[in-house]
């Protein structure tokens, strides 16, 4: 029953949000579209954080990795963006299973494993820079849009093409996360998050799923970066592969709440907005470094005062969802 | 071409020492509480904004900065823990990691907001200073800094080994439990180990200002750095940070030189990533139970 109605809820809510474009100007859909991409990304982090328990700093890493992989198959070969996709998700899954591979095969946890990533990431990040094919530190361009641009072939077009682009690849990831959650994998994700030696002794493969955890997190990922890229249109290894990178990717899923599939989404939307708020009273006083305290202050309280994040006592107040 | 490298060898070896101090503190910090402090080279920066400022005021050079920055980052630690950082001392690890994070950015915003964005360098006729032994040209700002953070070091060691308190935080980070059942007041305790760890990096702030110009967003890099030389030299091995900190700054000053000065971090996190997987209790680590 209350399956049958959320169902019904989100084919509801996704058709409204579809009429966005009709109804509201170019700055808020930038904006939605960007609220999409942080959520579409905080799921796909989550789905290796909230649900299997290991905590990965270096997430740039899978982004940068698709979002490099569309720019250069853009730029370099010519070939149509729907390649890319595709490509972005393989990339970015392969690197998250090597990452995840090495550091599970050798047993890494906790703290050392978050530093692993942080590293495997670090290391992406000065390798392209020295990297001349793909443009080095100056970053690589993509092709100016022609005015016979089809977003359809191409998947660059206008404010509005983005929002439903970035609306559409939320819900197919949104719903690739709720099968995989909800499936036999998800439980063991969470018998590993919880125990993972108990885990292992009822017969988990906990080194398997958790290095599925961090291909398939980072495939998503990869297909976030190809977006980014096509939005931007550019792209600089600091940008797309920095430190910085790997903290916006996982404010979302925190302020929203970990292991939850609504949480990254609320996240995104609290924080978003958050951001282009303080952008523009930074550039309205010209200071800078408001947006950092401003995502200092909200992951503080939340830490503080709501550390399971916003969604779950949301959830409680509204009555929905299954209690844990 | 031998006198070149000998030069090379040497600045990095000194650099080495100042990043011992800061590794050092991060690892106190760790070995007694088991948390990570994220936002260490905020701390770091927050110690080289001090020494520039105390400089642009009064001209007084870093010698007479550091204790001064490590005075204020002590103070700063240990606020911190005891009002704060102290109730996430049971908590997990991501929760942790969110509260350090969260710091750092503060830190960092505020350093932009205060500052603005620009790099602000120490420009005294001190920085070119140099003492000739044989065939090395030792900089003196390098070599004092680099003194002082090992008399720093040294002074740490000894009070956490002989000082009454020093044993009792070490017998509070064996057995938290059992310390309490024997009246060792950990809430305190904590926060004079947090204000340890933080007065380390302001120190070794205030030691490299003249070295490196002072820009808001390099609390990430130092943090790294620390890092590095925390899991290679071992967490919690207190010989592992010194002999981490001029293994990496050695390590860096060559491959600055003979690679690539961008590439400096690359050899740091190529050997980072083989200890973790190779060693994980690092060189100087003992293998947790």
């Amino acid at each position: 029953m209350l399956e049958m109605r959320s169902a019904r809820m989100a084919v509801v809510l996704l058709a409204v949000l579809f009429a966005g474009p009709w109804l509201l100007d170019d700055f808020i859909l930038s904006v939605l579209t960007l609220v999409f991409l942080f959520a579409s990304v905080g799921l796909a982090w989550n789905l290796m954080m909230g649900y299997a328990g290991q905590l990965s700093l270096g997430h740039a890493l899978h982004f940068g990795a698709g979002a490099y992989a569309m720019g250069l198959l853009v730029t370099k070969l010519g070939v149509s963006a729907w390649f890319g996709l595709p490509l972005s998700f393989v990339v970015g899954a392969l690197f998250g299973a090597l990452v995840g591979a090495l550091g599970f095969r050798f047993a890494v946890r906790g703290v050392y494993f978050a530093l692993l990533t942080i590293a495997f990431a670090e290391l992406a990040r000065i390798l392209v820079e020295h990297w001349a094919f793909a443009g080095g530190n100056g970053g690589l361009f993509l092709p100016a849009l022609t005015p016979d641009n089809q977003p359809l072939l191409s998947l660059r077009g206008g404010a509005g093409f983005f929002y439903h682009a970035l609306l559409v690849t939320l819900a197919v990831i949104w719903l690739a996360c709720a099968l995989l959650v909800r499936g036999r994998i998800g439980y063991y994700w969470r018998a590993v998050r919880e125990d993972e030696d108990a885990a292992r002794a009822i017969g988990v493969p906990a080194t398997r799923v958790k290095v599925l955890a961090a291909a398939l997190s980072a495939g998503f990922t990869g297909v976030c970066g190809a977006w980014y890229t096509l939005i931007q249109g550019s792209l600089f290894p600091d940008s797309v592969l920095g430190m910085r990178m790997s903290i916006d990717l996982i404010v979302a899923p925190i302020v929203g709440g970990l292991g939850t599939l609504f949480g990254p989404i609320l996240g995104a939307i609290v924080i978003q907005p958050l951001n282009e708020l303080s952008k523009d009273f930074a550039q309205e006083f010209s200071i800078s470094g408001l947006k950092l305290i401003v995502y200092g202050a909200v992951l503080l309280v939340i830490v503080l005062f709501a550390p399971h994040g916003i969604w779950p006592p949301l959830a409680r107040w509204l009555r929905i969802g299954r209690r844990k | 071409m031998l006198e070149f490298y000998g030069n090379v060898i040497v600045g990095g070896l000194l650099l080495g020492a100042v990043y011992a101090l800061l590794a050092t503190g991060l690892n106190v910090i760790f070995g007694v509480m088991r948390m990570v402090n994220f936002a260490h080279g905020e701390m770091v920066v927050v110690g080289m904004y001090v020494g520039y400022g105390l400089w642009a005021w009064t001209g007084a050079p870093a010698l007479v900065a550091a204790p001064v920055a490590a005075l204020l980052l002590f103070a700063m630690g240990y606020v911190f823990q005891r009002f704060v950082a102290n109730r996430f001392v049971e908590a997990p690890q991501h929760m942790q990691f969110i509260l350090y994070i969260a710091i750092a950015l503060i830190i960092t915003g505020l350093h932009a907001v205060f500052f603005g964005p620009d790099p602000r360098g120490i420009q005294s006729a001190a920085s070119f200073e140099v003492y000739q032994l044989g065939l090395i040209r030792l900089d003196a700002v390098r070599t004092q800094a680099a003194v002082a953070s090992l008399m720093l070091i040294a002074a740490l060691w000894a009070w956490f080994r002989y000082s009454l308190t020093g044993k009792a935080i070490q017998a509070a980070a064996e057995n938290r439990v059992g310390g309490q059942a024997i009246g060792i007041r950990i809430p305190h305790l904590f926060a004079l180990t947090a204000g340890l760890g933080f007065a380390c990096a302001g120190a070794a702030g205030a030691l490299v200002a003249p070295m490196f110009d002072v820009q808001p967003y390099l609390g990430g890099e130092f943090t790294l750095v620390a890092f590095i030389i925390v899991i290679v030299g071992g967490l919690a091995s207190l010989p592992g940070a010194l002999v981490g900190g001029l293994l990496i700054g050695l390590a860096e000053a060559l491959a600055a030189t003979v690679v690539a000065p961008s590439m400096k971090a690359l050899f740091s996190y190529g050997l980072l990533v083989l200890v973790i997987l190779l060693r994980p209790q690092g060189l100087f680590g003992k293998v947790e139970a």
